[in-house]
């Protein structure tokens, strides 16, 4: 069993479609790309994920999502720990209102880290392993929003792996960034894979050739296609999914 | 050409509105300054009245100030205890879409628009209910009332800036909404709670006709919650009504003391405000 299997997963805002009905295991240590035009669906397959899309206004989920074997949308599901398992990687970096340090000791303090020594390790540690801390050791009590965007970037990929998931969702992470902070990015995203179940959303089709082991195309609203990325690069089955992957649509 | 026009039309359009408003409030300032300067003395800020006081005898307005700062701080801090808890449960996190929220909402700004002589009217009735008399305590209730609709619509107006992708970030890594709110909303929102408070302080501070009939007036200063207490609009208001130009002009130097207070407070908090907000992601 997986880390994450969606089965019958729809989504509809207001009655307008989300996404349709779904069904879709994510391989576990590999880099999972789900692509597709904009407005296809992928933001909100991915915020389904750890049920984030309950903030959304009219959203309106049915089927089901297995996170180790479990339906999140059970009721009496503890979004607390359901979230601890997954972390997210948001388009435009989101920093928190403190500093560098606190921004990567905020998850392990709300999941009850306390001891001064403990938390320090984790900062640097992670840090270390979103390829900050070179930069920013010397300044880890100063304002996170003083970070360029690509650190900042890199600064919420240290703050998501502080609480340990097991699975990071990634919501087109470079869209924001110059070439070079994306490129720190996926250096990190493909270090990261053997450990971690990644999701990660993109519309750069040559992001996902460089990225993905596994790739699953969407359009307006379908899952289309499926399969392991040399595969659906080289061989794809169905018609738009060659369309879009020889870039006729878009 | 008609582009450039309508540039320069507004530019002076935004420049004379600004000048009428900055205009008439240093007009404003310069007369209460002008007509009080000549009463403003040590005398006046540290003395309570003499018994001639209101005859152009010695004495000054401390009852008062002591008085409005004990009414106004204690209602605001009272008001920050209802009106926070108010303009969270107004977010969309708690219970922002629901048909509640709205009446909440509504009701708010009616209360907003209520005069506050009928704020102290409603205070006067209770403190009869209650058995209380003029008091501190009286007071603080009218205050309290006079302040909360602003304060919570104006926190609430704050909150709702506050991006929700910052709140989803805190929420992703398994944060309760209270946590998100401690930690990451109020932190950024402080500024412009601040503001929010002060706004209502301000009301607070500057209010005469709710503390008319609650708080009353005394020559001495506030001793306890259950006696009556000064408050400087109300001894502007007596001190105007004398025949006594030396009174009259006291009356301005009172008022000046009022406006003085005011802007302390103001940079104290904002000063403050931006020293706590210093982390604040987003300018
Ligand atoms: N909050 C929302 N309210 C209403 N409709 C939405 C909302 N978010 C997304 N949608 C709609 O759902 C569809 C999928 O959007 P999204 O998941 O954001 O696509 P993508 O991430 O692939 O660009 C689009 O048609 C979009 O307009
Ligand atoms: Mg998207």
């Amino acid at each position: 069993m997986p880390h994450v299997a969606v089965r019958d997963l729809s989504v509809t805002y207001e009655g307008k479609i989300g996404f349709k009905s779904t069904t879709v295991e994510i391989p576990d240590a590999c880099i999972t790309a789900v692509i597709g035009p904009s407005g296809c669906g992928k933001s909100t397959f991915l915020r389904c994920l750890n049920r984030l899309i309950d903030n959304t206004p009219g959203a309106r989920v049915q089927g089901e999502v297995l996170i180790d074997g479990t339906n999140i949308y059970d009721p009496g599901t503890d979004l607390s720990a359901l979230r601890k398992k997954l972390g997210l990687l948001s388009q435009r970096p989101q920093v928190l209102p403190m500093s560098i340090y606190d921004n990567v000791a905020y998850g392990p303090r709300i999941h009850g880290t306390r001891r001064r020594a403990e938390l320090d390790d984790i900062v640097r540690k992670q840090l270390e392993v979103a390829g900050l801390w070179e930069e920013v050791h010397d300044r880890l009590h100063q304002p996170a929003r003083q970070l360029s965007l690509g650190q900042q970037q890199r600064l919420c990929l240290a703050r998501g792996l502080a609480v340990e998931p097991e699975v990071l969702l990634c919501d087109e992470p470079t869209a924001s960034l110059d070439p070079v902070s994306s490129g720190h990015v996926e250096e990190r995203l493909i270090e990261l894979k053997s450990e971690y179940t990644i999701v990660l959303v993109t519309h750069m089709l040559r992001q996902a050739h460089r990225l993905a082991d596994y790739v699953l195309f969407m359009y307006m609203g379908e899952l289309v296609e499926e399969g392991p990325a040399d595969e659906l690069f080289s061989n794809p089955r169905d018609e738009r999914t060659r369309d879009y992957v020889a870039g006729t649509i878009s | 050409m008609r582009r450039r026009l309508e540039e320069v039309g507004f530019r002076t359009l935004m420049l004379m509105a600004l000048l009428s408003v900055v205009g008439a409030l240093m007009l404003l300032i310069m007369v209460v300054a002008i007509n009080g300067a000549r009463a403003l003395n040590w005398e006046m800020v540290s003395q309570v009245p003499t018994g001639g006081y209101y005859l152009a005898g010695g004495g000054g307005v401390l009852n008062a100030i002591t008085g409005s700062l004990a009414l106004a701080v204690t209602a605001t801090v009272v008001a920050i205890l209802f009106a926070l808890p108010v303009a969270l449960f107004l977010q969309s996190d708690y219970g922002g879409r629901t048909r509640f929220a709205v009446v909440v909402r509504t009701y708010l700004d009616l209360l907003w628009g209520i005069p506050p002589i009928v704020y102290g009217a409603f205070g006067f009735t209770l403190m009869l209910y209650m058995g209380l008399r003029a008091s501190l305590l009286g007071g603080v209730i009218a205050l309290t009332f006079v302040e909360l609709p602003i304060m919570a619509r104006a926190m609430e107006e704050v909150l709702r800036t506050i991006p929700r992708a910052l709140k989803e970030a805190s929420y992703a890594l398994g944060a309760t909404r209270w946590e998100t709110m401690r930690w990451v909303v109020l932190r950024q929102a402080m500024p412009g709670l601040v503001t929010a408070v002060l706004l209502a302080f301000g009301q607070g501070i500057g209010n005469a006709a709710a503390v008319l009939f609650t708080a009353g007036y005394t020559d001495n200063l506030p001793r306890s919650l259950f006696e009556p207490v000064a408050s400087l609009p109300l001894a502007v208001f007596f001190q105007l009504g004398t025949p006594f130009p030396e009174v009259q002009e006291r009356a301005y130097a009172s008022a000046l003391i009022l406006l003085v207070i005011v802007l302390v407070i103001s940079i104290k908090s904002r000063l403050l405000g931006r020293l706590l907000s210093k982390h604040n992601v987003l300018d």
